[in-house]
């Protein structure tokens, strides 16, 4: 593993090291020093074209707690919104000797040209780009899930384990989400089955080639289909509107039939959990209720976040420079 | 002017025999000719003859964007590919939307001598789509336009459309249509489809360009104009010509090398390179446009050679320009979809390159000519046996941009001839007969 | 793996089969022998187990300080074995990541508290002292013991740090070219220690 730029690149083998690695990671952020010496020396750079603090903040504890440097460089702005400055912009940071790069991108597919580019030697982490990937997102939902619903409901040791047999319903806008598309590939790589549950206008055409069953009725799928996990994901109010593509008529009408809220709570199965990537819109995709109810790890997702990108600068960083072979075994 | 005899060439893949041309024009015809004294022989073993190519859509980016490429390096390239004539483009700065652009992209073409230059007009002010551009003026211009394009957008009003396609009726000019419904592919990057769903990248749907050919094949038909639709690039596309063709609509279309051969797969790289207007489209649709190239459904391929600078290739999907090379390696992609697979014989591509686009474009008193005593000596030698590594550094284009890059394609360009001139012996342009 | 300097030899879980070249230096029985041994000594120095904790480190360290503290249990009456020996993984304090294929990090299990209490370190084979470096720091972030002693089945000299064990199962004299393995029957199938590649 050189560079992590899509959820379809990894192995179940190589997954489940991930989320084994993000384990022994987690074990130590219990303690007091929380701070490992493991990257002493290497620089990490967070190339954040896109404004995202969450996941800006989780990489940069995740780098620092490893002991790396840390680089924050956003390249927000108007001025950097062309493609030629992808290329400058990886050059600098090649030049002032980058051994990760964690890019996060409004364009799919950016971190893929900037790993294939040669601009910089250093392994590039996709971050989330455009409406692609986000493959450390499906790795904190993986790892969460791992440790709530398998090994006797986290009593046992989880290590070494996948996600066989979980049925997890991951519902919203999967059209324009690179949180879906990652969880799809993760999940079924992981032995889970999924359910994509979404408006008919918000799902992608060419989806009957994803591994995963698709549903436009949530309450079917919550009655029949017993989701052990559903993950609500984040609807953006303008794409009701015409400019932004018209996908539904109004928030109230997509809260009625895709929302969760606290009867939908009620009838998913006792053990079920409740997930969501974050920022959460609440009283559209999500009600408070279930927000802020006792099923939700939602919290507790970003904590595992800071784990599995420990995890995943190790497995990147942590070996010997040749090209080959860098894989997590 | 040099006299050449081409001793063994195969005119359209058929017998061998010797060709004279003199003065411009195809003296003789016959095997075992006497050689005139002056005269330079070729030797045209394993050569086929074929009538010079005529391109029906090139852009040659000048005036305006001569970082990509001018007029005198685009009709180089152009001539290295064994074309004869090639049409303009009017998406240039300014806009070939008056008679004194048109013109002055005819006189550059004149100028650098590599192949006849004939500009596209645009149908609308400076391809707004709102306006009716002075169509009759650059018809009466020294260009004597006779294809009118807004090609880089649709024209996509109707009533626009409409009243273009009576318009030209008047001097017997085409709308050459690219078809791409403006709403149904706002931000769109590739063929909406299994791989854009997985890529995430915004989705072109077949029917954004499948709805416009319907409309406007149903409005010739109503208004009794003649249409020529762009790159055509979908099954669904090649479906409805065929049905318009069959009532009697005066309809012609044109297919590009690229989507006689290349796929939406290769985006899956986010190489730039694939990212082109039409985009590529699925394996069902490539399959779709040979067969409709081989029974006639589809008239022509036309290059829709796109030169860009690198900068605007070297970057992220979404931000790259939409566009490929095409002028020297047309002829090679056609022999290897469609003549290698038994598909086409070479009369069919002289048919497809060179006297069907010669007809459409309205320049067939001069270009796409039968090979004959007494015609002009536009002529293109092929060796269909060769075989290239396209390496784009080293092609004549100004621009690096082809797809082909690194691939091996069959046939190799040997000579080209404009008005029994050489522009191309042995391969290589003849630079200093060009400028004479 | 092939890079993997003699130091890492005994830090695969997964080794490859013993080479043709392999020499058995010390056999189940012996090794058996220097354990109990060794049990014996930590008791002696430490004049019996109280606040002892014996921490293995991965892969075979583990294994060996379990087998440790059984014996200790055995001789001093009342002691439970599992709440004696645990585990301490040294992966994130190493300063030669770099020089190898990336390690899969193994558990730290501390069956009490260090603080205050005497840790013995239990690894298979003592050679350059760099792992023993890495697990002092990897202690020094748990907790503060009161002391902190090293017992290894092999030392085999080449010491690269000043570190020195407290217990040594066997003093082996070997070439640098040479690779100490260490087998255990939990984690190998049997218990051998092999010198390889003596004439590589």
């Amino acid at each position: 593993m050189k560079h992590l730029l899509s959820a379809s690149d990894l192995t179940r083998d190589e997954a489940v090291h991930i989320l084994d690695t993000a384990g022994q990671m987690a074990a130590t952020q219990a303690r007091e020093i929380k701070k490992l010496p493991t990257l002493r020396g290497r620089t990490v750079v967070n190339l954040f074209f896109e404004d995202s603090t969450r996941t800006r903040i989780s990489f940069e504890t995740a780098a620092k707690r490893l002991s790396a440097d840390v680089i924050n460089f956003s390249a927000k702005g108007s001025s950097v919104s062309k493609g030629e400055s992808l290329k400058d912009t990886a050059l600098t940071l090649q030049a002032m000797g980058a051994d990760a790069v964690v890019i996060r991108h409004q364009a799919s597919g950016a971190p893929h040209t900037l790993a294939s580019s040669g601009w910089t030697h250093g392994a590039v982490v996709n971050a989330g780009d455009g409406t692609h990937q986000h493959p450390t997102q499906a790795l904190l939902d993986a790892y969460t899930l791992r440790r709530h619903l398998v090994g006797d409901r986290g009593r046992a040791d989880v290590s070494g384990r996948d996600l066989h047999g979980l049925h997890v319903a991951v519902v919203g806008d999967v059209l324009h989400s690179r949180v879906a598309r990652s969880n799809v590939q993760l999940l079924h790589t992981l032995g889970a089955r999924v359910t994509l549950v979404a408006p008919p206008t918000l799902v992608p055409v060419g989806v009957e080639a994803w591994p995963c069953e698709v549903s436009y009725r949530l309450d079917d799928v919550i009655v029949d289909g017993k989701p052990d996990a559903i993950m609500m994901l984040r609807v953006q109010r303008e794409r009701m509107s015409s400019a932004g593509g018209g996908f539904f008529p109004s928030p109230l009408e997509y809260s009625r039939g895709y929302g969760l809220d606290a009867r939908r709570l009620e009838a998913l199965p006792e053990h079920a959990i409740v997930l969501h990537p974050g920022p959460m819109n609440r009283g559209l995709e999500i009600s408070a209720d279930a927000a802020d109810s006792d099923r939700a790890v939602i919290v507790e997702q970003v904590a595992n976040g800071v784990a599995v990108r420990m995890a995943v600068l190790y497995l990147l960083l942590a070996g010997e420079q040749s090209t080959t072979n860098r894989s997590a075994e | 002017m040099t006299t050449y005899l081409l001793r063994d060439v195969s005119p359209l893949g058929e017998a061998r025999t010797d060709l004279l041309l003199a003065d411009g024009v195809v003296a003789a015809i016959g095997t075992g000719l006497e050689a005139p004294a002056d005269a330079v022989e070729i030797d045209g073993a394993g050569l086929v003859a074929l009538p010079g190519l005529v391109d029906l859509h090139t852009h040659l980016r000048e005036p305006g964007r001569e970082d990509a490429e001018t007029i005198a390096t685009g009709t180089r390239a152009a001539a290295l590919g064994g074309f004869t004539a090639v049409h303009a483009m009017a998406n240039t700065t300014p806009t070939q939307d008056t008679a004194g652009v048109v013109e002055q992209v005819w006189h550059l073409g004149r100028r650098a001598g590599w192949v006849d230059v004939f500009p596209v007009g645009a149908v609308t002010v400076g391809l707004e789509g709102e306006r009716l551009a002075e169509l009759g003026a650059m018809a009466e211009s020294a260009a004597r336009v006779r294809v009118f394009s807004d090609d880089g957008k649709c024209v996509h009003d109707p009533v626009v459309m409409r009243r273009a396609l009576e318009y030209v009726k008047a001097f017997d000019g085409v709308v050459a249509q690219h078809a791409q419904e403006p709403r149904l592919t706002e931000g769109s990057q590739m063929h909406e489809g299994v791989v854009s769903a997985e890529l995430g990248l915004a989705g072109w749907p077949a029917v954004a360009e499948e709805a416009i050919v319907a409309r406007d094949v149903l409005l010739a038909e109503h208004v009794g104009s003649r249409l020529h639709v762009c790159h055509l690039s979908t099954a669904g596309s090649v479906e409805i010509v065929r049905w318009a063709k069959s009532r009697g609509i005066d309809v012609t279309a044109e297919v590009t090398p690229h989507h006689l051969i290349l796929t939406d797969e290769l985006a899956r790289g986010y190489d730039p390179l694939f990212k082109v207007n039409p985009p590529l489209r699925t394996q069902r649709d490539v399959e779709a446009v040979r067969e409709g190239l081989a029974d006639g459904t589809i008239d022509i391929v036309a290059t829709d050679h796109a030169p860009h600078p690198r900068e605007d290739k070297d970057c992220e999907w979404a931000a790259a320009a939409f566009g490929m090379t095409g002028l020297e390696t047309a002829l090679s992609v056609v022999q290897e979809t469609m003549v290698e697979t038994g598909r086409m014989t070479w009369a069919d591509v002289a048919r497809v390159l060179s006297s069907a686009p010669a007809r459409i474009g309205r320049v067939d008193g001069q270009h796409g000519r039968p090979i004959a005593v007494g015609e002009p000596a536009n002529l293109t030698l092929v060796d269909p046996a060769a075989r290239r590594v396209v390496r784009p550094q080293g092609q004549a284009t100004k621009s690096e941009n082809s797809p082909f890059g690194g691939r091996e394609l069959p046939g190799r360009v040997v000579a080209t001839f404009l008005r029994g001139r050489a522009t191309v012996l042995d391969g290589a342009p003849v630079d200093e007969e060009v400028q004479r | 793996m092939s890079t993997a300097l003699p130091s890492d030899a005994a830090d695969h879980a997964q080794a490859s089969p013993p080479g043709p070249d392999a020499t058995v230096v010390l056999g189940e029985a012996e090794i058996a022998r220097a354990l109990t041994r060794i049990a014996h000594e930590v008791l002696e120095r430490n004049k019996g187990a109280q606040d002892l904790v014996l921490l293995g480190i991965p892969s075979r360290g583990v294994p060996l300080a379990a087998r440790l503290a059984a014996r200790i249990a055995e001789v001093e009456p009342g002691l439970d074995a599992a709440q004696l020996a645990g585990s301490l993984d040294v992966t994130m304090y190493r300063d030669d990541l770099r020089q190898h294929p990336t390690r899969t990090i193994g558990t730290t299990q501390l069956p009490v508290d260090v603080d205050g209490k005497v840790v013995v370190l239990v690894d298979d084979v003592l050679f350059s002292g760099r792992t023993i470096r890495a697990a002092l720091d990897a202690i020094s972030d748990l907790g503060r013991p009161r002391a902190v002693q090293l017992a290894a089945l092999v030392d085999r000299g080449h010491r690269e740090l000043p570190i020195r064990a407290d217990f040594v199962g066997k003093n082996l004299p070997t070439s640098q070219h040479e690779r100490v393995r260490v087998l255990v029957s939990e984690l190998d199938g049997r218990d051998a220690v092999l010198i390889e590649g003596a004439h590589a």
